[in-house]
């Protein structure tokens, strides 16, 4: 081992645990084949003290037997379990590695980088937070770089490491580290990442990985495992609204019936209002159900029983939601997909679609573009059977057998994710991210509903449907009829000079034309003439009267 | 809703609930699962968190243990009692043609008997009760080939499993389709640590077995490892001393293939503390990884769990 000098090492961590919890960092390893992830993740565990003897003796042995690095430790060996991966000095399957330091709990995805593997590496990518991007210092950003890059993106990673590797082999120059960190930030620009940074070091001897390189006196940012420490990346579940889909309908006998699931939205009470989607029925949470006593209060990232005041209609599938921002009802989607297998999307053919815990059949009625790899854009595709092939991402318009109640990816992971399973093999065949969820059939579930972007604080760009509350009409006609009542006044006062018959006639017209006005409003709630398009949802408010 | 908006979930806590939601799904999914239950510290945790997943019902499948009639007596003992407090209906298996053939690991060497008691000892008990998932306490940190494995880990209908072409697995989504023979094995406690184990044991105070905690006990050193005279079956070999020392177990499996470590932790407490500085991997202890340096992922392939 070259190069570095390891002086104190963050080592295990101690018997008394840190007062305070820092939160786990989830973070991947990707980039294009052979540039050194698994090296990398390897060598960070080796240098932080936290590779167990016996497995350092067993790398000893493997390394002399497959090892790349003639008597050298072959770090890789540490992750690639596999016995193919060993033989080919590749690594095609996720391997996870837990680790603590003083500071912080990681799970690091250690992911394949050829890109026949390239659903390993999606699959590693869809639970962290954070990607460390591997680029060879000798072959700056490849096209394996690119679409990890993208993948990545579209499944919500926001924050990106560049770690440049292999500086060795470049004389540890910084004239090269800054030509491909200005090659990275121009090709990510509308990747919309929301912190990048870039960390140049040596992997196979510990460069920059936990302890300071000795060869790169020029680079001032932090070595990979300190960043690691520190990164801020936040739960947005916790701010999110409302969400439980129903896993499970709990019934030890006739009188308890709870509804098991996972919180992935915000928080809940007894005493709430959820909403029952797809029926839009509400009804009043009675009590959170543990094993541990009943809850005062559950929060996102929870897993719990819920009992309902009412009896309600309730199955798995169904999502209890937030009234005031409850999720979209559809079934009809529109969602980026990265298809996962061989044989290319068929349109029109039935799979089988998963969100949440719910299941029903769908087919892509059309492919309306594909997502370039060398830029991360959208680029629209004509009409007429444009399809998605192995590893190709693209957007879609999906048609569902039976609605689902969703979110839009970038607001909630868990409501906006789906799978499509094919009904023959009942393989996975595609991962797919809802952008717009709309329903064909809205007499049936009535609900033209608005969604709600807390989700790490990004901007809502749609404009928002609201559904018309009979107290809103009601508000809205004493708001019209009061400076309207004053006016009548005034005019019948200015021509009879006598204050009780305008007063009379002003309270009279007040109450006919309030009971007018609210009749009018409901009636005008329920009628859709002259919207452009059925499928979309109610403009908010017409100004009338 | 007000109130106590800055409430956190630990990290036990997320793991918890992580490890329900695992199981609520394959409940809701699949037609008849079981769990592997073989009374070590992760069944124990695994058990505690099943109560707790589908409470105030039962879990609602019965718990299999493939016994290979040389687990530590205690083990068994635990078993027992464990089954009984909890109510869950405990199913036993052991390989007949193992015990026709009497199979001696003494004898025979740990492949053998692992191949025979263990791997085809589960494959027939999952045939014969026709159960499409198995949970299993199995971790990923514990081995390199299981920091491989999908949370729910498909298994054709001759119980083989495939590590070069595992299903993609995205967030909490688990797709558990599967045709007729194919199965499951659903590995619930897969993110969590030795560590996380043994707090989680601490602070939900669930019972484990006696032999996790250091005692004085009759052992042999043989090849390095210590094993403990569990019974008569064990026979000294030429020049071996029973010595009587203050050991524990950090894994439990068959007496025979399972090394013992000087300790003097005798609650859970100190057995978190003396893990957290020991330089070695938990399953340092098991003969049966070290067959070969692949051997556990060929054993997986071959149906073991
Ligand atoms: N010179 C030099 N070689 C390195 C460095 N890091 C890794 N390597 C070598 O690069 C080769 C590939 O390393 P791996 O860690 O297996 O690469 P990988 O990115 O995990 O590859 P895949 O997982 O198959 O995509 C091995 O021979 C490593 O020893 C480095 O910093 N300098
Ligand atoms: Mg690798």
């Amino acid at each position: 081992m070259h190069g570095v000098v390891v002086d104190s090492s963050p080592s295990r961590a101690p018997s008394a645990p840190p007062p305070i919890e820092k939160p786990i960092l989830r973070f991947l390893t990707c980039g294009s084949v052979d540039d050194g992830k698994s090296t990398l993740i390897g060598r960070l565990l080796y240098d932080a003290g936290l590779a167990p003897d016996d497995l350092l003796v067993t790398l000893e042995k493997d390394s002399k037997k497959h090892g790349t690095q003639g008597d050298d430790l072959d770090f890789a060996l540490l992750v690639d379990g596999l016995a193919a991966e060993r033989e080919q000095g590749i690594t095609i399957d996720v391997a996870y590695r837990y680790f603590a330091t003083d500071q912080r709990k990681f799970i690091v995805a250690d992911t394949p980088g050829h890109e026949q593997y390239t659903r390993n590496m999606a699959t590693g990518a869809s639970t962290a937070e954070l990607a460390v991007l591997l680029v060879d210092a000798r072959k700056g950003i490849l096209e394996q770089t690119q679409r990890h890059s993208v993948i990545v993106s579209i499944l919500g990673v926001r924050h990106v490491v560049v770690a440049l590797n292999k500086m060795d082999l470049v004389g540890y120059a910084a004239e090269t580290f800054n030509a491909i960190e200005r090659d990275f930030r121009a090709f990510a620009e509308h990747l919309r990442f929301a912190s990048i940074t870039v960390v140049p070091l040596v992997a196979k001897d510990g460069d920059n990985v936990v302890n300071r390189s000795a060869h790169m006196d020029w680079y001032r940012g932090p070595t990979l495992l300190s960043h690691l420490e520190s990164a801020a990346v936040g739960d947005a579940s916790r701010i999110a609204p409302f969400r439980m889909p129903v896993q499970w309908v709990n019934r030890p006998s006739h009188d308890f019936r709870g509804f098991s699931g996972f919180i992935a939205g915000g928080n809940v009470q007894p005493g709430d209002i959820v909403r029952i989607l797809p029926s839009g029925r509400d009804a009043r949470v009675a009590r959170i159900v543990t094993a541990d006593g009943d809850l005062a209060r559950a929060v996102s990232g929870q897993s719990v029983t819920l009992t309902l005041a009412a009896d309600v209609d309730v199955s798995r599938g169904d999502v209890l939601a937030s009234p005031v921002s409850p999720a979209k009802v559809g079934d009809r989607l529109h969602a980026k997909l990265l298809w996962l297998v061989r044989e290319p999307l068929v349109l029109d053919k039935s799979y089988l679609l998963k969100l949440g815990t719910k299941l029903t059949p769908a087919f892509v009625k059309e492919a309306t573009s594909h997502i370039k790899i060398e830029t991360g854009l959208a680029e629209p595709l004509g009409e007429g059977g444009a399809t998605l092939a192995f590893n190709e991402i693209g957007e879609v318009e999906l048609w569902l057998d039976s609605p689902v109640a969703c979110d839009r990816y970038i607001e909630n992971r868990d409501t906006g994710g789906f799978i499509l399973i094919d009904r023959v093999t009942n393989e996975t065949v595609a991962v797919g991210m809802v952008q717009e969820a709309t329903s064909t059939s809205r007499g049936a579930n009535g609900l033209p509903e608005s969604s709600y972007a807390s989700m790490e604080g990004l901007p809502q760009p749609l404009a928002r449907p609201w559904r018309h509350m009979p107290l809103r009409s009601l508000i809205k006609a004493l708001s019209w009829r009061i400076p309207g009542s004053l006016v009548t006044f005034a005019v019948v006062f200015a021509f009879t000079k006598d204050a009780q018959i305008s007063a009379a006639i002003t309270a009279t017209e007040i109450l006919a034309k309030i009971a007018l006005y609210y009749l009018h409003e409901r009636l005008w709630t329920r009628l859709h003439i002259g919207f452009e398009n059925n499928d979309a949802p109610p403009p908010p408010d017409e100004e009338g009267l | 809703m007000t109130a106590v908006a800055t409430k956190q979930l630990g990290h036990l806590d997320r793991l918890e609930s992580e490890s329900i939601h695992i199981m609520r799904e394959v409940v809701a999914e699949c037609e008849r699962p079981v769990m592997l239950y073989s009374s070590g510290k992760d069944s124990a945790a695994m058990l505690h968190l099943a109560i707790k997943a589908f409470y105030p019902s039962k879990p609602p499948f019965p718990l299999l243990h493939v016994d290979t009639m040389w687990k530590f007596k205690e083990m068994i003992v635990f078993r027992d009692r464990r089954a009984r407090e909890t109510g869950m209906e405990l199913l036993v298996h052991v390989n007949p043609q193992g015990i026709e053939m009497n199979i001696d690991p003494f004898v025979h060497g740990s492949k053998l008997h692992t191949e025979i008691m263990k791997t085809e000892a589960l494959k027939q008990a999952l045939d014969k009760w026709r159960f499409d998932a198995a949970f299993g306490g199995a971790r990923r940190d514990e081995e390199k080939s299981r920091a491989k494995e999908r949370i729910l880990s498909f298994r054709t209908a001759q119980h083989r499993w495939d590590p070069k072409s595992q299903r993609p697995e995205f967030w909490r989504l688990y797709n558990s389709r599967k045709g007729p023979g194919e199965s499951l094995r659903v590995f619930p406690l897969s993110n969590w640590t030795e560590a996380d184990v043994w707090d989680y044991i601490a602070r939900e105070r669930i019972p484990v077995v006696p032999l996790y905690f250091a005692k004085v006990r009759p052992v042999v050193n043989r090849h390095g490892m210590l094993l403990m005279l569990d019974d008569e079956r064990m026979k000294l070999h030429p020049g071996e001393v029973v010595e009587y020392k203050r050991v524990r177990f950090r894994t439990l499996g068959c007496y025979p293939l399972t090394g013992a470590i000087e300790s003097a932790a005798t609650t859970v407490g100190e057995i978190i503390a003396e893990m957290r500085d020991s330089r070695f991997s938990e399953r340092q202890g098991r003969l049966i990884d070290h067959d070969g340096a692949t051997s556990m992922e060929q054993k997986k392939q071959e149906g073991y769990f």
